[in-house]
């Protein structure tokens, strides 16, 4: 039996949905930030299914931007994390506090 | 079969120990593991090209990045409360949710009759490049029909990187945040 694209898409949402339970659970700002790399990752896994099963470039370029976006991202944010760990002292998110009404 | 089974269980598992992990690193090293996997089902799709590239950028420079970044900061795991029971309830209730959802929209679309596979209208071959493993491809298309989103995504990289150096910047007159 030879994997349909149900199978790939199965994969990519049950991956999805881990990067979405990691970006709910997570305390620490790092690990909220790679479930959401993993996030991106398993919609690049649909796009890729798609575009194979649907035989067109069309997804297969997209993932050219994803990973674009996803590097830019990546640097930017941690750039602020670093930002934070420096201000703050702690990479928590219970340290982004500054907008709680007291 | 036997490889896409071995590599999604691979790639759901490490993701799933990633968000679970305590310790910074071992999340990292679960994440390229599932980024690695990620690329060998790429590989079963017959995405040769993509594969390599998604090793390249995920699996290379963006957890290498991660890593860095976890031994410069040197972060207890620790120092960070731990989330709490319910805290832990509500988070998986929701991505069950969204997965459930997901499910739905699977089932409906297959009960409906509308296709989202193979089945779907065939796009004229005119317009539409088919699929092809060849770099050369992704080099006419991004240089053609994607000359647009190209350009503005080289301008997304300048922008990151002119806002990385500008905030590495000491910033004694102007606080950060």
């Amino acid at each position: 039996m030879h994997p349909t694209i149900d199978h790939y898409l199965l994969v990519a949402a049950l991956l999805f949905a881990i990067g979405f339970f990691g970006v709910l659970l997570r305390r620490s700002i790092l690990l909220i930030y790679m479930s959401l790399e993993l996030m991106l990752n398993a919609v690049n896994i649909a796009l890729i299914a798609f575009s194979r099963y649907n035989n067109s470039m069309d997804g297969s370029l997209f993932l050219f931007f994803t990973l674009t976006v996803a590097a830019a991202e990546v640097a930017v944010g941690l750039a602020l994390i670093v930002a934070l760990y420096r201000k703050k002292g702690g990479i928590s998110v219970t340290d982004l506090t500054t907008l709680r009404s007291s | 079969m036997a490889l896409f089974l071995l590599f999604g269980a691979l790639a759901v598992v490490s993701g799933l120990a990633m968000v679970l992990s305590r310790d910074g690193v071992n999340a990292a090293m679960l994440m390229m593991v599932s980024f690695a996997s990620t690329a060998a089902l790429f590989v079963l799709l017959e995405a040769y090209f993509l594969a390599a590239l998604q090793l390249l950028v995920y699996a290379g420079a963006i957890v290498v990045l991660f890593l860095f970044i976890i031994m410069l900061l040197n972060v207890k795991e620790g120092r960070i409360p731990a989330q709490k029971p319910w805290g832990l309830f509500v988070s998986f209730f929701s991505a069950a949710l969204l997965l459930s959802g997901v499910a739905w929209l699977f089932m409906y679309f297959q009960h409906s009759g509308a296709v989202i596979g193979v089945e779907g209208p065939a796009p004229a071959e005119s317009t539409v490049q088919a699929f092809s493993t060849a770099p050369k491809h992704f080099g006419y298309l991004l240089f053609s029909k994607y000359l647009l989103p190209m350009q503005c995504a080289g301008f997304l990289l300048l922008t990151a990187m002119v806002g990385v150096i500008h905030l590495r910047q000491k910033t004694t007159q102007r606080p950060l945040f």
